[in-house]
């Protein structure tokens, strides 16, 4: 699904630059979970971004479900990214005007989908997400797990092959944490491939693989017996 | 581009940053507003202008005589100038080319009557070619023609006037009217949008005038219009050469002023030429002021709204948006503001000129008004003017980096 090799990337500050990825070789088989660990400034952020295609690494290979992502133009990568990736981010990243059911709907209006059958789609995965109630409402009318859900209803919209999520539950209490948690493996279960940046032991502790980056390169990769979220809901 | 979708995320983010739209549509509004005012206030002057020339052929020159000021060729000061038929041909010959018209005139008072009804008339002796130096409007009947010149016809055309005061409930044609004592046919009556004074006037042929009032071949005045395609230089040279061969034929010193006098409304045509010309000029340059002062403000308030909206652009851009996509917004936006704005400005202004519009006529200004093809123009600058100003934001929006719009801060 996803084959990184000698990964680098350095981001230059003044006359010196910063060396942030030192050579990262990493795969991703179909149908795992995988937790992104490290610090501040560790790089996972930067691999987030680079296996997200929102940035480019200086050298190295990366090849997602078999395509080879160089030198891509805007526009290829705007369709890689629209067809082979869902993000979810910490802050949600909602556009406050639109209601539920359009945030959810507007990576399908971006895949030229017509707007009935879009609104379709967007119901049917904000009926998945259990928002099928707020579809009309705006982001600033939801709690933050309603808003994290929406934001995991839009991410699945497009049925992409990849979800990424970055500190999903950052924003979040445990107790919602969890009730994301849960939802996220439930999709893992059903054969979603998720790979997911935190800093929190047990957030990662459910995913069934912890990646641990440290000044750039991977310190420890170890498959783990995941802990299931439900046990806590 | 007609793409409903599209339209519709547009009209979404107006309509949800209303204020902020309105504000940057404002100073459009205010600058066509402003534009359509003064230019309908210039084109009000034009028109007074215009008006100002009346319906007489403005390519007109009459040249009067008078006398001399200066003692030139052994005859003394004071010598009066007398114009006589040969005249004409004198002037026919020498520029027949670029003369559109001729008549020479004499002028008469004399006391008309009709059975009964009397009352004192101004009489010309004139060509037919004077009807259409004067724009006279034949409304029954006939004009003077070349037969009665030859024939020194006593024959007249009566204004419209005139027959209201003489023939009561009487049709003129074919009647005899008495001009001081003698009979004569009238064969015409015409009318003159200069209204009443040039309706209070009788034609005659002028060798009749000639032969019956002083039986010589004396002559008032020359009037005559010159070819229209000249323009108003040409024709102010035109003009000062008839006067210096006129004034060699009649032996008057080169710079005496007051021995033949010459009227060129080309003189006036040129004034008002210049005075359009520049007041179109001024217009344009304050139109072209306000419409860049619009344009610079539209601009500067869809950068901020970039800014502004960096984030949800980031967002859009991470789930597939391209940014074609992405300009197409901002530049639409942008054009559908500035139209907008500009088109209200517009009906505004035309409303203020309809409505104060006939109170100006005071003040010089009549029928102030903004044609159908500068709406027309003014619709399609604005569009342009719209994507203008729209152009750098857009660009702008579609070059932001999504990690750099979406970093957690």
């Amino acid at each position: 699904m996803l084959k990184i090799q000698q990964l680098h990337k350095s981001y230059p500050i003044g006359d010196s630059s910063l060396h942030v990825l030192k050579g990262i070789d990493l795969n991703v088989e179909e149908g795992e979970m995988v937790a992104i660990m490290g610090s501040s400034g560790s790089g996972k952020s930067t691999l987030l971004n680079i296996i997200g295609i929102l940035d480019e690494a200086d050298s190295g290979e990366y090849i997602l479900d078999g395509l080879p992502i160089k030198n891509l133009t805007e526009k290829k990568a705007a369709v890689y990214r629209n067809k082979f990736l869902g993000f979810i981010f910490q802050s949600f990243n909602l556009i406050n005007y639109k209601t539920a059911l359009e945030n959810v709907a507007l990576p399908l209006y971006y895949q030229g989908m017509k707007r009935k059958e879009r609104q379709e789609k967007a119901m049917f995965h904000l009926d998945k997400v259990g928002l099928a109630n707020w579809a009309k409402h705006l982001p600033k009318e939801l709690s933050g797990g309603q808003k994290q859900r929406v934001a995991i209803a839009r991410a699945l919209a497009a049925n992409p092959k990849l979800l990424l999520a970055d500190e999903p539950t950052g924003a979040l209490d445990t107790k919602t944490s969890h009730d994301i948690m849960a939802f996220i493996q439930k999709l893992n279960d059903e054969g979603k491939t998720i790979l997911m940046v935190t800093h929190e032991e047990d957030i990662a502790n459910m995913c069934k693989r912890i990646v641990r980056l440290r000044d750039g390169v991977i310190m420890e990769d170890t498959k783990v017996n995941q802990v299931r979220a439900e046990q806590y809901v | 581009m007609f793409d409903l979708d599209l339209w519709r995320e547009i009209f979404q983010s107006i309509n949800k940053n209303r204020t902020r739209s309105l504000l940057s549509g404002f100073t459009v509004t205010f600058a066509i507003l402003l534009f359509a005012i003064l230019f309908g206030i210039a084109n009000g002057l034009k028109n007074t202008f215009k008006e100002a020339f009346g319906t007489d052929a403005n390519n007109s020159i009459i040249i009067f005589p008078g006398r001399t000021s200066i003692a030139h060729k052994g005859n003394q000061v004071g010598k009066r100038i007398q114009f006589k038929n040969e005249d004409r041909d004198f002037i026919l010959d020498k520029f027949g080319d670029k003369v559109q018209f001729f008549t020479s005139k004499v002028n008469k008072n004399l006391n008309a009557s009709f059975q009964g009804e009397k009352n004192t008339y101004e009489v010309r002796g004139v060509y037919p070619e004077y009807m259409f130096i004067e724009n006279n409007v034949v409304k029954d009947g006939r004009y003077i023609n070349q037969h009665d010149i030859e024939n020194r016809a006593k024959v007249v055309v009566i204004g419209q006037v005139v027959e209201n005061e003489l023939f009561y409930k009487v049709n003129p044609i074919g009647k005899y009217i008495n001009l001081g004592g003698i009979p004569y046919k009238v064969v015409g009556v015409f009318t003159d949008d200069e209204g009443d004074n040039e309706e209070k006037v009788i034609y005659m042929p002028i060798s009749t005038t000639q032969f019956i009032y002083g039986n010589n071949d004396f002559v008032d005045l020359m009037h005559l219009t010159y070819n229209p395609e000249m323009n108003s230089d040409q024709a102010l040279a035109f003009g000062n050469s008839i006067k210096r061969s006129l004034k060699e034929k009649f032996e008057v010193a080169r710079n005496d002023q007051r021995a033949i006098r010459l009227f060129n409304m080309a003189q006036g045509t040129k004034q008002a030429d210049i005075m359009t010309f520049s007041l179109t000029v001024i217009i344009l340059v304050i139109g072209f002021g306000t419409l860049i002062a619009g344009i610079v403000g539209i601009s500067n308030i869809m950068i901020f709204i970039v800014k502004e909206r960096t984030k949800e652009i980031g967002i859009r851009k991470a789930l597939g948006a391209s940014p074609r996509s992405i300009v197409s917004i901002i530049l639409i936006e942008s054009i559908i503001i500035t139209a907008v704005a500009g088109y209200i400005g517009l009906l505004a202004g035309v409303g203020v000129l309809e409505l104060v519009g006939p109170s100006l006529e005071v003040y010089f200004i009549k029928d102030p008004g903004v044609s159908n093809s500068l709406v027309i123009g003014a619709t399609i600058t604005l569009v342009i003017a719209g994507a203008i100003a729209g152009y750098l934001p857009a660009k702008k929006a579609s070059k932001i980096k999504p990690i750099v719009a979406l970093r957690n801060d």
